[in-house]
C-alpha cells in the first residue's frame, strides 16, 4: 500500500531509468536531503555531526569504493586504507607544496592519485581471481604504509611520521566548525554517490557486473577484460583516496601512516558485506551499522544492567554482542542490509493487505 | 518450411584445414568448411565430435594448431573473443552464459558495449551525449526485445526466470550487437516440444529479417533437417559430409556415423531373428 505504483506511468525511457523511478522513493529521499543539508547544520549537537555523521559519512564513501570493486566488479581487494592513505597523504602534499590549489581540486587531485595507484595495483587481477587476488592486494596495502612511513617526504619529514592537516579554506570561507566540515563532508559524498549511481546503471556498470558474473562471456560480447578491471580499481581507489583525504581534513585532522593499517581495510570489508554486495545504499546501511552500532551499545547496556555489572566488563559484552550482531545479519540476509531494505520495500507494496 | 532459398550470398566464413588438439587429444583434424552470406548452417555430429571446438575456434576463443579461418575477406590464423566481436561474430553458449545478477535488460545492453563510446566521466555525469547514447541503444535493444517476445520480464534478474526464457535472453543479447555472423552452440538442448518450435521459429526470423549468417550447432535431427540450407557432419574430429540436408541424410559415413557399421555378429543376430 505505502510503495504502491499504480498509477505511476512512464512514457519515455529517460523517465524508466531514472536512479528513483517510484514516487514516493524521491519524496523520501527528497526529504532526507533536506533534514541532511538544513536541519542537521541548524540544530545538529556537535556530537552528532562531529562524532557521528562526518566519520560515518567518510566510511561511507570508502565502502562505496570497495564496493564498486568487490561488489560491482567482483575483485576482492583488502587494500582499501592503503589507497585511503595515498588519498590522505596526496591531499596533505598537494596543500603543503602547491598552496595555490583550490581545496577541492587537491581532494580531487589526490583522488585521481590513489586511482592510479589503485590501478597499478589492479594489474595482477588479470591473472588470478578471487582469494589469491585478495592476497595479492595485501601487497599493496604493505607497501604503502611502508613507503609512507620510511620516505620522509611524503610526511614532510616530520619527525614521529604524523601530517597535521592545513586549515580548509574554500573561496576564502574557513571550514573550521563542525557545522561547516559536516556539509563539506556532506556535498563531497552526495555528488559521488551520485555519480557512482550514475557508472553502475550505465555501461561501465554493466561492463563491471558482466565480468562479476560471467568473464568468459563478458569476453565473447567484446568487454575489453584489461580496461574493465583496471577501470573499476581506478575509481574504487579514486573513492578511498577522497575519503582518506576527507579523513584527515575533515575528521581526524592529524595522522600517521598506521591509521590506515589493514584492520580498516577488512573494517571497510565488513561494511560492505554487512550493507550488501553490489549496492549503493548498502554501503551506506553498512558503515552506519558498524560505525553508530558500537556508539548505541553502550547507553543501551548501561540502562538494561544497571551499576549491576562490574565496570571493566562492559566493554567486552559490547564487542561479544557485536560480533554477535554480525553474524546473526550475516545469517538471517547473507545479501546484506540492502537487500534487506529491498524485501521490506517489496513487502510494503501490499501492507496491510494480504493480496 | 517453404523458404526461398535464393537467398544465399559470397562465403563469409571459410574455414580451411583446421586442427586442433588438447595434449594428445585431437579434437579436431584438418577441417574445412564454408558459411555464405545469409546461409543457416548447421553442425551436427556424435557427443565429442567436436562441434562446439569448432565454435571456439571460429569466435577466438581457442586458438587452432594448424589451417586458417578467414571471415568477411579478412584471414588470420588466430584472433581473440574481443577481436572476433568487433568484427561482427556473436554467440550463445552450450550451458547458458548468461550475467545472473543483473536484469533481462541489462545483459541484453551489455550486448551492446562495443558500439557505445562516452567516456567515463561522461557517464558518471550521466548528462548529454552520455544520457543520449544510453536512451539510443536501449531502443534499439526494445526492439530486439519485442522481436523475441520478452517484455514482460525485462526487468526480472535472469537468474529467475525459466530455461527457455532464458535462451532466449541469450539470443536476444547475441543479436544487440547486429552480428554477421551468429553462432547457437545448441539452441534448443533441454527444451520441451513446445519452446523448441517457438526458438525455431525466432532462428528462422532472425536469418530472415536481419540476414545474419546463422552456424548452428543441434542434436536434434528433426530440427537441424527443416531449418538448414546446409549440413556439416563431423565424427571424431573429422568432417566426414557437408551438403544439403537431403544429401547428408543419405551418405553412407553420416548412417554409419550415427547409427554405427553392422559388424559380422549383429548380421547373425539379425539373420537368427528372421529365421
Amino acid at each position: 500500500m505505502l510503495y504502491r505504483e499504480a498509477g505511476q506511468f512512464k512514457t519515455s525511457y529517460r523517465a524508466d531509468q531514472r536512479i528513483f523511478p517510484i514516487l514516493q522513493d524521491r519524496v523520501v529521499v527528497g526529504a532526507l536531503l533536506l533534514v541532511a543539508f538544513v536541519a542537521v547544520p541548524l540544530w545538529g549537537s556537535e556530537y552528532l555531526v562531529s562524532a557521528l555523521l562526518i566519520p560515518w559519512l567518510i566510511l561511507s564513501l570508502a565502502t562505496l569504493g570497495l564496493n564498486i570493486l568487490t561488489g560491482y566488479a567482483g575483485q576482492f581487494s583488502l587494500g582499501t586504507a592503503g589507497f585511503m592513505a595515498v588519498g590522505a597523504f596526496a591531499a596533505y602534499g598537494f596543500q603543503l607544496r602547491t598552496p595555490a590549489v583550490p581545496l577541492l581540486l587537491a581532494f580531487v587531485l589526490s583522488g585521481v592519485c590513489a586511482a592510479g595507484v589503485g590501478a597499478v595495483f589492479g594489474l595482477p587481477s588479470l591473472r588470478i581471481k578471487g582469494m589469491y587476488l585478495a592476497v595479492a592486494t595485501l601487497a599493496s596495502q604493505f607497501f604503502i604504509e611502508w613507503l609512507l612511513t620510511r620516505v620522509g617526504w611524503f610526511t614532510n619529514y616530520s619527525s614521529s611520521g604524523v601530517i597535521n592537516a592545513q586549515p580548509m579554506v574554500i573561496a576564502g570561507l574557513a571550514i573550521n566548525t563542525p557545522p561547516r566540515r559536516y556539509l563539506l563532508v556532506l556535498a563531497v559524498v552526495a555528488t559521488l554517490a551520485l555519480a557512482a549511481k550514475n557508472l553502475v546503471r550505465g555501461r561501465a556498470g554493466r561492463a563491471w557486473m558482466a565480468v562479476r558474473d560471467m568473464d568468459v562471456a563478458a569476453e565473447v560480447i567484446g568487454i575489453p577484460m584489461l580496461r574493465t578491471k583496471l577501470s573499476a580499481f581506478a575509481v574504487s581507489s579514486f573513492y578511498c583516496g577522497v575519503a582518506g583525504a576527507l579523513w584527515v581534513f575533515a575528521h581526524v585532522g592529524s595522522v600517521d601512516p598506521q591509521a590506515f593499517d589493514l584492520t580498516r581495510s577488512l573494517q571497510v570489508l565488513t561494511m560492505v558485506i554487512i550493507g550488501g554486495l553490489g549496492s549503493v545504499l548498502g554501503s551506506f546501511l553498512g558503515a552506519g551499522f558498524i560505525v553508530l552500532l558500537p556508539l548505541f551499545l553502550p547507553s543501551v547496556l548501561s540502562a538494561v544492567f544497571g551499576t549491576a555489572l562490574r565496570p571493566g566488563l562492559l566493554p567486552n559484552i559490547e564487542s561479544f554482542i557485536f560480533g554477535a550482531l554480525i553474524i546473526f545479519f550475516l545469517i538471517v540476509e547473507p545479501q546484506g542490509l540492502a537487500r534487506l531494505w529491498q524485501v521490506t520495500k517489496e513487502k510494503l507494496r501490499l501492507w496491510p493487505f494480504p493480496h | 518450411m517453404g523458404h526461398p532459398r535464393q537467398k544465399v550470398g559470397e562465403v563469409l566464413l571459410e574455414v580451411s584445414g583446421v586442427s586442433l588438439s588438447f595434449g594428445g587429444v585431437k579434437a579436431l583434424h584438418q577441417v574445412s568448411f564454408q558459411a555464405r552470406e545469409r546461409e543457416l548452417c548447421a553442425i551436427i555430429g556424435p557427443n565429442g565430435a567436436g562441434k562446439s571446438s569448432l565454435l571456439n575456434i571460429v569466435n577466438g576463443v581457442y586458438q587452432p594448431s594448424a589451417g586458417t579461418i578467414s571471415f568477411a575477406g579478412v584471414q588470420r590464423k588466430s584472433m581473440s573473443p574481443r577481436e572476433a566481436a568487433l568484427g561482427g561474430i556473436a554467440r550463445t553458449f552450450q550451458n547458458i552464459a548468461l550475467f545472473k545478477g543483473m536484469s533481462v535488460l541489462d545483459n541484453i545492453m551489455t550486448g551492446r558495449d562495443a558500439k557505445m563510446h562516452s567516456s567515463l566521466l561522461a557517464q558518471a555525469l550521466y548528462w548529454g551525449p552520455a544520457q543520449r547514447e544510453e536512451m539510443e541503444h536501449r531502443c534499439h535493444v526494445e526492439k530486439l526485445i519485442d522481436f523475441l517476445q520478452i517484455e514482460h520480464v525485462r526487468k526480472t534478474p535472469v537468474g529467475r526466470l525459466p530455461y527457455g526464457l532464458q535462451k532466449r535472453v541469450e539470443l536476444a543479447r547475441a543479436l544487440a550487437a547486429e552480428p554477421r555472423l551468429l553462432l547457437l552452440d545448441e539452441p534448443m538442448a533441454g527444451m520441451n516440444v513446445e519452446e523448441k518450435q517457438d526458438m525455431c521459429r525466432f532462428i528462422l526470423d532472425v536469418n530472415d529479417e536481419f540476414g545474419t549468417t546463422i552456424l548452428l550447432i543441434e542434436h536434434d535431427m528433426a530440427v537441424v533437417m527443416d531449418l538448414a540450407d546446409r549440413v556439416v557432419v563431423l565424427d571424431y574430429g573429422r568432417k566426414i559430409a557437408d551438403g544439403t540436408p537431403e544429401e547428408v541424410r543419405r551418405n553412407p559415413e553420416v548412417i554409419a556415423a550415427y547409427l554405427g557399421v553392422p559388424t559380422e555378429a549383429d548380421r547373425e543376430a539379425v539373420a537368427e531373428g528372421a529365421g
